[in-house]
């Protein structure tokens, strides 16, 4: 019999019993739902309680196309918002920037100033649907915008709930919106954390993308470990600060692929969940269960979808699906069968929507919680992937910790080389990918909806910048900008400075320029 | 004979270098030199790099769909530098739409995603200056 291995380098058997739950660990870990260690679901009765949250990523063109997008989601039963900025905004550049130029709405919306936000979020009710804002680089002026444009329409803020992603260290090693260096790059990371923590306590600042790393290479059980590591990362620079643990950890959230075998997937993240509670309880202290829990989003998975057969991605969007539910994730964001081509239709868009409603409404995926806990394969699968991850993270740690591993290039080389192996293994049919090296039909791609892209409206949207700056108090924004500067050069928290500078409608390029201007710009480590 | 040399370049504002960063290691596994410029070129850097490491081979990645834009104006930049004689290839998300365009504009080779490693390397074999 060939042996079977599964992607983090553990040997799958072809039968499990008793005997191998107890050799890999035993029956410790499992526990009760809601209960610590939580492998088995944060909330005790889980989706019976509250079905996940449908969240597909969504923005393009400006904020009044985004806006009608936002509106057509909700319509059709979507119960939150996921927005994708352009590159520029990514990458806090206005766009009237000459390095923005033929980016502009292109992969996103384009935001300069609140006035977007204002736009874009217009007839969103944000008590009911709540917004997860997929921004790095740029995120402490996106989560000063969205919190002004909140409180602008009446909300109070210590009330709000919402999301940003702001996971500037996974964006060294994969995705690459950053903007400064790799410390004071954090040091912002702890400004939104700590700001939040003490202003907006229902909002969840960050969330720990295991996904992207993933996405460039790292195996499962690594994608979990780095994303622990880097957790770790911000958790240890806002503790430095003296705010303790349980005053910012529970609004500490994840985000993770999916992609891959079944059942390692759902180990994963059952793994991952019990080793998070370990790590926050025994190595920070923490009292408070929600200090202690993975919150997480998933469903996504592009690593996973093909280019070719493209129709196929449907299919594997269901099965993903399937796992995050098993999986009890508390957010779900499919990867649409069109996106490998461009930006999701607004039919692709519905076919994930109605993907995810159906495993709530036809195949009683919400009916009982974590049904895969209690099997051998599962729970040995589980404990397995838990020691895995954990000779992960002491290995990041033995090498001097992941801040210096992303900082010198070290993390990226190491999942790229895997990147290239698990391609050759693709391209030479060890690792099997239907429709790509088995299975391959030689039938013309089926017709795509491109997304338009119209030079007009990026001519629009500078224009629009133009007038709003035009209108504002350029003595307020000077000021402002000069206060953000000030701060930028102390230690002082710059979210303050930064909300009065997005509500006196400075832009989100101005205050980037501010700080570029203290704290430079980050270099690429380019290592093979 | 000489080593091909190829400087593989990330332009615009584009972040996902995966795909860059695997071809990278297919080619210098074929033997060629590579010099991977890292993420955010500008044309202008592109075509001055191209120039100062004297590369036979200028390839570029792009996945966020801006590449037209941007081989218009490297295509001036390459000429002006005198680089007109060289292999200019690119691969990335590229709708077949756009590959008429992309050929006009000087690009020899043209990748899309799903695109084999050995049909680069091969390409580039065959048509390198």
């Amino acid at each position: 019999m060939k042996p079977v291995i599964n992607e983090s380098g553990i040997e799958i058997k072809p039968l499990y019993g008793e005997a191998d739950v107890a050799a890999s660990g035993g029956e410790a870990m499992i526990g009760q739902p809601g209960e610590y260690p939580f492998t088995r679901g944060i909330h005790p009765l889980m989706y019976r309680k509250q079905p996940f949250t449908m969240r597909q990523y969504t923005g393009f063109g400006n904020a009044a196309d985004t806006n009608k997008r936002f509106h057509y989601l909700i319509e059709n039963g979507q119960t939150g918002l996921n927005v994708a900025f352009d590159l520029p905004t990514q990458c806090g550049l206005d766009s009237d920037d000459p390095a923005a130029e033929g980016e502009v709405g292109r992969v996103g919306m384009a935001v300069d100033t609140l006035r977007d936000f204002e736009t874009a979020f217009d007839g969103v009710d944000l008590e009911r649907i709540t917004v997860s804002l997929t921004i790095n680089g740029a995120a402490a002026v996106l989560i000063a915008m969205y919190l002004a444009m909140a409180e602008k329409r009446g909300y109070d803020i210590a009330r709000l709930r919402g999301t940003a992603q702001n996971d500037i260290l996974k964006e060294f090693i994969g995705r690459g919106t950053w903007v400064y260096p790799v410390e004071p790059s954090i040091r912002l990371v702890g400004d939104t954390i700590e700001y939040c923590a003490r202003h907006a306590p229902k909002y969840s600042p960050v969330s720990v993308c295991g996904y992207h790393i993933r996405e460039s290479g790292a195996d499962p059980a690594q994608e979990m470990a780095y994303a622990f590591c880097i957790a770790k990362a911000y958790a240890d620079d806002v503790i430095r600060r003296g705010l303790p643990v349980d005053e910012f950890a529970g609004r500490l959230s994840f985000n993770f692929n999916c992609f891959g075998a079944i059942f390692e997937q759902v180990a994963k993240f059952r793994a991952g969940r019990s080793l998070w509670a370990k790590i926050m309880k025994e190595q920070y202290g923490a009292t408070k269960p929600g200090s202690m829990w993975v919150r997480m989003i998933a469903g996504g998975g592009g690593g996973g979808l093909t280019y070719e057969q493209p129709e196929l991605n449907i299919v594997r969007g269901a099965y993903y699906a399937l796992i995050c539910a098993l999986a009890g994730t508390q957010t779900m964001a499919l990867c649409c069968y069109d996106e490998a081509y461009t930006i999701p239709s607004e039919y692709a868009q519905r076919i994930s929507l109605r993907t995810m409603q159906m495993l709530l409404e036809e195949m009683g995926l919400s009916d009982t919680v974590d049904p895969l806990g209690g099997s051998y394969y599962i729970e040995t699968l589980t404990n397995q992937m838990r020691s895995r991850m954990q000779a992960i993270m002491a290995e990041v740690d033995a090498q001097g910790g992941i801040v210096r591993l992303v900082a010198e290039g070290a993390i990226q080389a190491k999942v790229s080389a895997q990147a290239y192996r698990r391609q050759r293994d693709i391209e030479e049919g060890r690792f099997r990918k239907v429709g790509v090296n088995c299975y391959r039909t030689e039938d013309k791609t089926p017709q795509m909806e491109f997304h338009p892209y119209r030079e007009d409206d990026a001519r629009a949207q500078c224009a629009a910048l133009a007038k709003v700056r035009a209108g504002r108090d350029a003595a307020r924004v000077q000021s402002a900008l000069a206060r953000v500067e000030a701060d930028a050069r102390s230690s002082a928290n710059l979210m303050p400075a930064i909300m009065d500078a997005v509500k006196a409608y400075a832009s989100v390029g101005e205050i980037t320029k501010v700080l570029v201007g203290v704290f430079g710009r980050y270099r690429e480590p380019v290592r093979f | 004979m000489k080593r091909i040399k190829v400087v593989l370049a990330k332009p615009g504002l584009d972040g996902h270098d995966q795909g860059a960063k695997v071809v990278a290691r297919a080619l210098m596994d074929a033997g060629f030199e590579v010099i991977y410029t890292g993420l955010r070129q500008t044309p202008e850097a592109i075509a001055r790099i191209a120039l100062d490491e004297d590369a036979n081979v200028i390839a570029l990645s792009s996945m966020a769909g801006s590449h037209v834009p941007i081989c218009r104006k490297l295509k001036a930049l390459l000429e002006q530098a005198g680089l007109s004689d060289k292999l200019w290839i690119i691969g990335g998300n590229l709708p077949e739409r756009d590959h008429a365009e992309l050929h006009a504009l000087g690009f020899k080779g043209i990748f899309p995603s799903s695109s084999r490693l050995e049909d680069i390397v091969n390409f580039i074999r065959e048509n390198a200056p």
